[in-house]
């Protein structure tokens, strides 16, 4: 059930917005939150954005694209070398890569929307890998194997670096948010629900099926954009098939469908990896585990395609603090 | 400084239509041959596992992800048979009945226990589930204390080099393509001319009307997953035995490119995964030998792409219509 | 009632749960930290427990002989499974929560890539045990290595074939995907076209790759007579094979990730020669009394990794001994001016913080029926 659209839920999420974004920067730069639980938490931030990224394309759109990373990849690259090489400013940079990867989306979506499930899956990770060869034989561009460095002030200010990409998160939920109760993110929903039905209904289904691609390819980029100067270092296995398994494993345990739950997914995952760093090789063995279990006792994953609300959780906090009232009187 | 043309004169006279084969051409065509051999041990390997995720996508729908792993798992049996008894031929031979046994067990687990339960589910998520039984595989047995993750040494024969003519094959490749026909001709007698084939291939067709038939659909799938799972692990041990060293993810690469193989010679077809698997093979070596080597990986995706896009079933695939 | 506590409750224990990691650990002036960065698990994990094995074992002995001014060493050690972005997590955790300031690590040349900047700007000392590309220390005045560099070991490695073999005409077959084996490659090839020789042949493969023999048929007819396989045990075992089965008989050469290899091959890699940080045969006592008691405590013969592992922390503990403190800047100044002989030989460091030492080249023999690593040559920068 959507919230109604109120000026006060408007401005309640506004408000959660700018706290979010803002607050955790000043704790990091007053040194209240160290540098390694900062660190932890942003590149959750980033982690969360590739989830949604696949979420976009694989929950919303319901397409299997098992090759975001390489997305991510290109658009690390393409800010590396705009900053780097052509000398852009950083904010620019990161969204003309964004932009960079939505158009190669474009490309690779117009000969594989046409195929179906499984076959989608394959030829995706296939284009996955075929970028990490590229990555590695044009060392002109991309440094080859050895990878390559990008120090800038994210790297170095880990205050910077969450205003920065916690915004850009925050901003892709409220886009997406929006796009998806529009008329458009709505006809690629029901591409999702059933494609022939949705055909039946004079809705050109490979038209929104590219959409959705090339959404989730821009958000990809953006993130791969952010990727590369906080990290500081790339290497082309950034476009493997591991790390694109990794991002669905966020997006699955999450929900596939719901962008908030790939979020909180991103974040326990991203922690607990940090937390279970005692069980060494074990860890590799965790979470295919898991996403297993999930698959087999809930595989609609945590919040299925439900979405967590804020202005629900205002709502009922208000219903409480009223019957708290109540039985006072 | 030019001459004029009437003073050059050729110093051989010019046969015209003759096509005459000089010593480079020579050295061409053995080298030629010298790969052909070379993809040819490569395309039976890939034609084995092809032959498994072919069967089992014809069955149940369902890209197998963890069919690579389950060659890695015959090869990683082979091994400790193989340590224990000694690589003699009676060695391999208990090694191939070993690993057989094991793989099979393991692929119908894997199908009782992760596959059937989401038969009924839309397909991302058992594609889902198969991608993270390869990955328990692969890292289930790197946990192993007596695996481990450090590539270990597959005890094999010596390798000797057999002429023909200009051209020299080794006995292992020998063994390999020869291994791989037999097992082939094996399955193509199972599936054709037995009524557990007739079975497979009636479930294949249509499960709902085979099982009013009277066929227990379940233990035929079982059974598909077991063929495949015994078609990888013969598989497995021949690819260690051609690449003698063995590692937790030696089976992921093979497994995809045995899985493009399936598709390129269409997937549902049994005659068309050993085809794809060839082709593959083939395509490959040379690719490497002639063209690059650094692409070879992206080549061969490359084609995967260009065959669902040009002819999506594959070669011997059959086009299914989807009714509303 | 019971809602809200219940509600501010949990709101309360997520609080805490991110503050507790925020909580800084009260550093015990009585111990010296060193963080130590690994692969403990991952594709090159073997490499990274050797070089821990290496390191813990230098620490137990100096802890033995009384600690370093009487305080205890310990090592808090950090797996980053060979993933940079990984290597940039357990730095932070190693310098924000546990307080280090001298760093062991990264083993791989992309990981500790992935911290120099970081670590030169928080004046944090690393010290890399086997990161061999030339660019790390680049980073700044903070950042050392106790290894020679890629371009040093190409070099060593076309000297030693254009002048100890006497070869003229080399092939190479290395990976393209693979930093360590691109750069041997290219320092090889510009150092034996120097001596004289020629390139024959030069072909690659991709990292994972399992059959050469489309490049060695290359190769065999470009008609070589030296290879060079600078590449990892593993791989090198691999073509060896598949190189001597095509009928390729010319002496191979290799560089110090061939260490392992006796174990992981047969007999095609006899007539083969490596590049390595030293010898575990040497008759140094050093050597011999590092590999008892490696071979004591760890039952296997101890790596260059592990030497130089061990090479790293005795650095480190002659640098905080011979400044008097460990405060950073002077412990930095006193391992720059290091000069001493250690296990790996003689330890120096230059103008760019890479230690001038030689390196040795091993020869594979085989010694009561099995395959052994001997010392061949030294060959000097």
């Amino acid at each position: 059930m959507m919230p109604e659209r109120k000026l006060s839920n408007l401005i309640l999420l506004a408000v959660l917005a700018v706290v979010i974004v803002f607050v955790p920067a000043l704790l990091i730069s007053v040194g209240v939150l160290d540098a390694y639980t900062a660190q932890i938490l942003t590149i959750a931030g980033i982690n969360a954005m590739m989830a949604i990224s696949v979420n976009v394309i694989c929950g919303l759109t319901g397409q299997l694209s098992l090759g975001q990373a390489g997305f991510m990849a290109i658009g690390a690259y393409v800010c590396i070398w705009l900053a780097q090489t052509v000398g852009v400013p950083l904010p620019f940079a990161i969204f003309v890569s964004g932009i960079v990867a939505a158009f190669s989306g474009f490309l690779i979506g117009f000969p594989t929307l046409k195929l179906s499930g499984d076959y989608l899956a394959i030829v995706t990770l296939g284009f996955g890998e075929i970028l990490r060869v590229i990555f590695v034989n044009f060392k002109s561009f991309t440094g080859g194997a050895n990878g390559k460095r990008f120090t800038t002030i994210l790297a170095a200010r880990a205050d910077y670096a969450w205003i920065v990409i916690i915004g850009s998160l925050v901003l892709v939920v409220v886009f997406l948010q929006n796009f998806f109760r529009s008329t458009y993110g709505r006809a690629i929903l029901s591409v999702r629900e059933d494609e022939i039905a949705a055909r039946s209904n004079g809705i050109n289904a490979f038209k929104y099926k590219m959409a959705g691609f090339v959404i989730a390819a821009f958000i990809a980029g953006i993130a791969g954009g952010l990727y590369a100067p906080f990290i500081g270092f790339i290497k082309p296995d950034l476009a493997s098939f591991n790390r694109s398994i990794e991002y669905l494993i966020y997006s699955v345990l999450g929900g596939l469908g719901s962008v908030t739950g790939s979020i909180l997914a991103a974040y326990i995952l991203t922690y607990l990896q940090e937390f279970l760093r005692f069980l060494q090789d074990y860890r590799l063995l965790f979470y295919p585990v898991i996403l297993i279990l999930v698959m087999l006792f809930r595989p609609q994953g945590m919040l299925g395609t439900r979405e967590v609300s804020f202005v629900g959780i205002w709502n009922r906090l208000k219903t409480l603090r009223r019957e708290a009232n109540e039985q006072k009187n | 400084m030019l001459l004029p043309r009437y003073t050059r004169q050729p110093l051989i006279p010019d046969p015209g239509f003759v096509l005459y084969i000089d010593a480079r051409r020579l050295v061409l065509l053995t080298i030629f041959i010298q790969q052909l051999v070379n993809g040819l041990s490569l395309g039976s390997i890939y034609a084995l596992i092809a032959l498994g995720y072919t069967m089992v996508y014809g069955i149940v729908k369902l890209i197998n992800f963890a069919h690579g792993e389950i060659l890695m798992v015959g090869a990683y049996t082979a091994y400790y048979v193989l340590r224990t008894v000694g690589a003699s031929p009676l060695g391999l031979a208990l090694a191939f009945a070993a690993a057989m046994i094991v793989c099979g067990i393991t692929g119908i687990t894997i199908e009782r226990f992760a596959y059937r339960p989401l038969r009924s589910s839309p397909r991302l998520n058992s594609l889902i589930t198969a991608i993270a039984m390869s990955l328990i595989l692969q890292n289930g047995v790197r946990v192993l204390p007596f695996a481990g993750p450090n590539p270990r040494q597959f005890p094999t024969m010596d390798t000797i080099m057999v002429p023909f003519g200009a051209v020299s094959v080794s006995n292992i490749q020998i063994i390999v393509i020869t291994v791989s026909i037999v097992l082939m001709l094996i399955l193509n007698y199972i599936i054709n001319w037995t009524k557990t084939g007739k079975a497979m291939r009636a479930v294949s067709f249509d499960m709902q009307a085979a099982s009013l038939m009277g066929i227990s659909v379940n233990r035929i799938i079982a059974f598909t997953f077991a063929l495949g799972s015994v078609l990888a692990a013969a598989g497995g041990i021949l690819y260690a035995t051609a690449y003698p060293q063995i590692e937790p993810t030696m089976g992921a690469m093979p497994g995809l490119k045995a899985f493009v193989a399936a598709v390129l010679g269409g997937i549902g077809s049994v005659p068309g995964a050993m085809l794809g698997g060839y082709i593959l093979g083939v395509a490959e070596t040379m690719t490497k030998g002639f063209l690059s080597s650094q692409f070879a990986d992206a080549i061969s995706f490359s084609i995967l792409i260009l065959i669902l896009l040009v002819k999506p079933t594959g070669i011997m695939g059959q086009k299914t219509r989807v009714k509303v | 009632m019971k809602r809200i506590t219940l509600s501010i409750l949990a709101v309360a224990a997520a609080v805490c749960v991110v503050l507790a990691f925020g909580a800084c650990s009260g550093s015990e002036s009585d111990t010296i930290k060193i963080g130590g960065l690994y692969p403990l698990s991952g594709p090159v994990a073997v490499y990274g427990v050797e070089a821990k094995n290496g390191v813990e074992l230098a620490i137990e002995e100096i802890n033995t002989a009384g600690g370093i001014d009487g305080k205890m060493v310990s090592l808090i050690a950090e797996d980053d499974e060979g993933n940079p972005e990984k290597t940039v997590n357990a730095y932070k955790k190693l310098t924000a929560k546990d307080g280090v300031k001298m760093i062991i690590g990264s083993l791989t040349s992309g990981c500790t890539q992935a911290i120099t900047s970081l670590a030169q700007a928080q004046k944090v000392v690393v010290v890399a045990p086997a990161a061999t590309m030339a660019s790390i220390t680049d980073a700044g005045d903070y950042i050392f290595r106790v290894c020679f560099i890629d371009p040093f070991q190409g070099t060593v490695g076309a000297k030693f074939s254009a002048e100890n073999l006497g070869k003229k005409r080399a092939a190479v077959l290395y990976d393209v995907g693979n930093d360590y084996s691109v750069g041997l490659y290219e320092n090889f090839k510009i150092a034996f076209e120097a001596a004289g020789g020629t390139m024959v042949a030069e072909e690659s493969y991709n990292t994972g790759d399992k059959d050469f023999n489309a490049q060695l048929t290359k190769i065999k007819n470009a008609d070589p007579d030296v290879v060079y396989l600078p590449d990892y045990y593993s791989t090198v075992a691999l073509i060896a094979r598949q190189l001597r089965a095509q009928g390729i008989t010319v002496p191979i050469v290799g560089a110090d990730g061939w260490g392992g290899i006796t174990e992981n091959a047969g007999d095609e890699v006899l007539n083969g020669f490596y590049s390595d940080h030293y010898a575990a045969d040497s008759t140094d006592a050093k050597v011999i009394e590092f590999v008892s008691k490696y071979k004591t405590k760890y039952s296997a013969t101890p790596t260059a990794f592990a030497a130089l592992g061990y090479d790293a922390m005795y650095v480190i503990k002659d640098a905080i001994v011979a400044a008097g403190t460990t405060d950073i800047a002077k412990v930095r100044d006193a391992i720059n001016a290091t000069s001493g002989s250690y296990v790996t030989g003689n330890l120096t460091f230059d103008a760019k913080r890479n230690p001038t030492k030689s390196a040795v080249m091993l020869e594979i023999v085989k010694k009561d029926g099995a395959l052994t690593p001997v010392y061949k040559a030294t060959v000097n920068p």
